[in-house]
């Protein structure tokens, strides 16, 4: 056949973390130490693995409806009231997704017609601009700074806006920076939304983990509840990546477009995972305050760990990821990252995974015990340092 | 007690071999409030040991673990207290706990063979005068202590990297 392939696929470049993933994999040696990880290093508590384990004896494995179950639902939405002030009516302005990335393709997808401009800041996850393409969009890059410890400012978005400029992205506490943006700073994109009418789509999912001030959703703010496509999960506040369970909320007009789509190409997020992630935001409170507590002491470690290594690295409060520069050592992102595998064994992701402003960056995962952590930045350090020798950078 | 404290505590009862130098990282305090904080702990007995958490399962040394019941008198304007300090003075003895329920107080001790258990409680515990009954039994498998779980588990099977 000619043309076997859709050319818009085709033409989407292959995620710079699969890369490494193949790296890593084919070494497949045990002595690798990887801080690559995207996801908790804890189980899921086990009272929420014990709610699925339970829907199953009981023999709960039907489609549930195409927004989610019931309960769900109303959880979902005492759980924003309750912690981000933010309310949403379960029936019409709520749905449970196969994990947030569901939510970025549908919620794209119901938004966008052909040339509409997405800005996507960067660096960021990685999915936002294929599935802007594949929405038929225009991924309109912006390319957050480091002096601005990676926080998007008002200027930058106003730069980047156009007379088709019809969603921002917003994917704070951010992976792999970590940074978050402050409620002033919200202010100030809130005011540059309204003004020049644009959609929000804000990315969540970290807003359990954050170590300084309390999360902000910029659905909270006046305005902005009915331009904002919120999106937030499971995965991350309770360890339950493989769960693959998220949630999205928005106005009707835009979730009941988004909920066709959902209808049509997933039909309901799993079952199981829904019965249990009930119990999650009802009884997990307390699970997410000790992951927390745990992951900030480690977030202390690490950022303390780097700058006594002499490398340049700004205090993240949010995501589990911290982002150190290697710029002054002279090599690329990439470059590092191959060296410190292939010399020490310690797998790292180059900040280029996430947009081309990563650059000079590394993002270092602390999902990891501290133990673990001690190890890795151990060998980290030892190689640091031989690097500055070789390069006579002492 | 000070904030700083309650972390140290939560830090130090799942890891007593944490140095002053790391506990003041981790918790973003300097090494001298640390230290501080700790020598008072110890003053004050509110950190009473550094004890070593051990599966003794794995030694070739076989120990017997006994939970004994104990139902007994109380003593008039005594309470329970003297009667548990006369069982806890003596050394076999691991824990004494106070319950409620059934019986009143749970002795926890270890010895070498079943036989040196039983004569302990035959000789030394019964015949005590406010005991009134007391059921003894033997630890056959430890599971978990102190939020550690001592059978094996499967390893982690998380994947080395992802987005």
């Amino acid at each position: 056949m000619k043309n076997m392939l859709a050319e818009r696929t085709v033409g989407i470049k292959p995620s710079g973390i699969r890369k490494f993933f193949d790296l890593v994999s084919e070494m497949d040696d045990p002595d690798v130490i990887s801080l690559g990880v995207g996801e908790p290093d804890f189980d899921t508590p086990w009272h929420i693995r014990e709610e699925g384990i339970y829907s199953l004896e009981r023999g709960r494995t039907f489609y549930t409806s195409n927004s989610g179950l019931k309960d769900l639902r109303n959880e979902i939405c005492n759980y924003l009231k309750r912690m981000y002030q933010v309310e949403y009516n379960p029936d019409t302005e709520v749905m449970v997704t196969v994990g947030g990335s569901e939510a970025i393709d549908i919620g794209l997808r119901a938004v966008l017609n052909p040339g509409d401009e997405v800005i996507i800041p960067q660096p960021s996850y990685v999915s936002y601009e294929p599935c802007t393409i594949l929405a038929g969009g225009k991924p309109v890059i912006l390319e957050l700074q480091e002096k601005n410890e990676f926080r998007l400012t008002k200027e930058e978005l106003l730069a980047a806006i156009t007379p088709k400029t019809k969603v921002l992205i917003l994917p704070f506490p951010n992976n792999p920076t970590g940074s978050v943006l402050r409620r002033e700073d919200l202010e100030d994109i809130a005011e540059v939304c309204i003004e020049k009418d644009i959609l929000v789509m804000s990315d969540e999912i970290y807003s359990e983990l954050t170590y300084g001030a309390k999360h902000v959703t910029i659905a909270s703010l006046p305005g902005m509840r009915e331009r904002t496509i919120l999106i937030n999960g499971f995965s991350k506040a309770y360890a339950m990546t493989g769960w693959r369970l998220g949630y999205t909320c928005a106005p009707h007009v835009i979730l009941e477009q988004m909920l066709k789509i959902h209808q049509f190409a997933i039909m309901c997020a799993p079952t199981t995972s829904q019965y249990a992630a009930v119990s999650a935001l009802k009884n997990g409170d307390k699970d997410v305050e000790e992951m927390r507590i745990s992951y900030n002491q480690r977030r202390r470690f690490l950022v303390h760990t780097f700058r006594k290594m002499g490398l340049k690295c700004f205090e993240p409060f949010g995501a589990f990821y911290v982002f150190p520069s290697i710029k002054e050592l002279g090599m690329t992102s990439d470059e590092f990252a191959m060296e410190l595998l292939n010399r020490e064994k310690v797998a790292v992701v180059p900040g280029t995974a996430f947009g081309d402003c990563g650059e000079g960056f590394l993002r270092i995962s602390y999902a990891y015990s501290l133990d673990e952590l001690k190890h890795a930045t151990d060998r980290i350090a030892r190689f640091v340092a031989e690097i500055r020798k070789e390069k006579g950078l002492i | 007690m000070s904030e700083l404290k309650e972390k140290i505590l939560a830090i130090m009862e799942k890891n007593s071999k944490v140095s002053v130098e790391d506990l003041a990282v981790l918790l973003g305090d300097t090494e001298d409030n640390v230290s501080r904080a700790i020598y008072e702990m110890e003053q004050d007995k509110i950190i009473c040991g550094y004890h070593t958490l051990i599966n003794w399962n794995k030694v070739n040394n076989e120990k017997v673990i006994a939970m004994i019941e104990v139902r007994v008198t109380p003593q008039r304007g005594q309470g329970f207290d003297r009667i548990a300090e006369r069982i806890y003075n003596f050394s076999e003895v691991n824990s004494v706990y106070l319950i409620s329920g059934g019986f009143d107080l749970m002795v926890m001790l270890e010895g070498k063979t079943l036989q040196e258990v039983a004569m302990f409680v035959s000789d030394k515990l019964s015949p005590l005068d406010s005991v009134l009954s007391t059921a003894t039994h033997f630890v056959l498998k430890k599971y978990k202590e102190h939020g550690t779980i001592f059978v094996s588990q499967s390893p982690r099977e998380r994947m080395l990297i992802t987005p």
